[in-house]
């Protein structure tokens, strides 16, 4: 099978087209988030404040990596669990999320935003954090700095590969046995 | 009386972690170029491919195979005739895992409290397991274990009746319900038998087992194939996205126990097992 390039920003359109099993290449922006930067940008989003960066259209990829060795721009980046994140996920996709990058399954509270909102859920290599560092080209360190490992930061990545893991009709890899 | 250095074991402790997070065993390696001979699923097969490229890279770039590096289980064999000369040995296993963290740029991922959490910097403290043994030498293994996979194992106390069936479905569900969590494809450390503190040990102890080797007792190694023809018989494959790869090593160490207890312990590891021993 293929894999496809895509681009970001990530529209709803574009999102609904992509299908469970699809493999694909991302260039583009990424944002990354994990567990205690969710808990902030909805903070942030409860109190009517801005979040860190503009959710529309947008990708964010659940990752703490390693620090930057002398000569890298970051450390081992690879994914982490998704599901933590899934009580935080479906505001964000209301609110203009497209995907999610992560490994593991999602919940039905994810699933449902997904398929209302038109967003996708992708599954990248777990314990792939070398390869997928290969594949990050520039950094920046956006929020709350005092997170360290869990600080959002934006990715410009080139061919970061993926697989449509859940698409927007919910159609879920994960439970291909149980259909 | 032999007299070994509580510095020796900093130093050996922080030589071994520094190097098994980014260099794989061959035997790892190895398997995905073996499950490429057979896996049939396309999606799976992107990630035995991707998977080498990652390990390949790993060596090359001096990364960690996978940011999650890990809390840092630490086994000691203690020979008795050893006398340990130098300051208290577990504050020095922790000074080891200290340097290794800042030398091989590793990922602070230990928090003081399990409630009010709080990183502790440093990947510190070790979860030591001490056994005295005959000899005088002491051996020490490290165990560097993501959480992702730790948190998808599993204990159950099985009544005598269930037998090798309840075994079976124990492990199997482990891994299944893992939903790709434990990043497959796996190593499966089993314990069956003892109580149930013994058989989580024996779970984690199996990790450190050689995965092309088979149990000395005849029915455990049969036990071994049959545990991991089932689990690549699942389908849950590489990422729990679908495969003929889901394991690709499994050990059972199993002991005595109690007439009316059955206790069974499944300690999952993702593919990026990362483990070292040396011996002093
Ligand atoms: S389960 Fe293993 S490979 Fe997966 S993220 Fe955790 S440490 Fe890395």
């Amino acid at each position: 099978m293929n894999e496809r390039k895509i681009h970001t920003p990530l529209t709803r359109r574009d999102a609904r087209a992509l299908r469970a099993g699809d493999r694909l290449l991302i260039s583009g922006t990424l944002y990354t988030a994990r567990d205690e930067s969710h808990k902030r940008i909805i903070d942030l989003l409860e109190s009517g404040k801005k979040p860190p960066f503009s959710l529309r259209d947008q990708i964010i990829y659940y990752v703490g990596p390693t620090p930057a060795p002398p000569g890298e721009i970051i450390g081992s980046a690879g994914p982490t669990t998704g599901y933590r994140m899934d009580s935080f996920t479906p505001r964000l996709i209301c609110e203009g999320i497209t995907a999610t990058i992560g490994k593991g399954v999602r919940g039905p509270e994810v699933i449902a935003a997904m398929k209302e909102y038109g967003a996708v859920y992708l599954a990248a290599l777990g314990g792939g954090g070398a390869l997928l560092q290969s594949c990050i080209k520039a950094v920046e360190e956006i929020a709350f700095p005092d997170l360290g490992t869990e600080a959002v930061r934006r990715f410009t990545v080139v061919d970061f590969p993926v697989v449509v893991a859940i698409d927007s009709l919910g159609t879920n890899l994960y439970e291909r046995n149980k259909a | 009386m032999r007299t070994v250095k509580t510095a020796a074991i900093r130093d050996a402790v922080a030589a071994m972690l520094s190097k098994c997070t980014i260099d794989a065993e061959p035997f790892i390696t190895d398997s995905f170029e073996k499950a490429l001979e057979t896996e049939r699923n396309p999606v799976a097969r992107g990630f035995l491919e991707q998977l080498q490229e990652n390990y390949r890279l790993a060596g090359q770039k001096r990364l960690p195979i996978c940011q999650d590096t890990g809390c840092d289980a630490v086994f000691v064999e203690l020979g008795q005739s050893v006398c340990l000369e130098g300051d208290y040995i577990e504050d020095m296993i922790n000074e080891g895992i200290r340097r290794a963290t800042k030398e091989a740029y590793l990922r602070a991922s230990m928090v003081k409290d399990p409630i009010k959490r709080g990183n502790t910097g440093d990947n510190t403290p070790a979860m030591v397991h001490y056994e005295i043994v005959p000899g005088d030498t002491v051996r020490i293994s490290v165990l560097p274990k993501g959480a992702g996979c730790e948190n998808m194992s599993r204990i159950a106390m099985l009544r005598p009746a269930d037998g090798i069936e309840g075994i079976k479905k124990v492990v199997l569900n482990a891994v299944v319900e893992g939903g790709g969590n434990h990043c497959p494809p796996l190593c499966i450390g089993v314990g069956i038998g003892g109580s149930f503190e013994k058989v989580a040990s024996l779970a984690k102890a199996a990790l450190l087992l050689p995965f092309n080797e088979r149990s000395g007792i005849p029915h455990i190694a049969e036990l071994e194939d049959e545990l991991i023809t089932m689990i690549n018989e699942s389908d849950v494959g590489p990422q729990g996205l679908g495969g003929d790869t889901t394991a690709i090593g499994l050990r059972v160490l199993s002991c005595p126990t109690h007439i009316a207890s059955l206790p069974v312990a499944v300690n999952i590891s993702c593919h990026a097992l990362r483990r070292a021993t040396m011996v002093l």
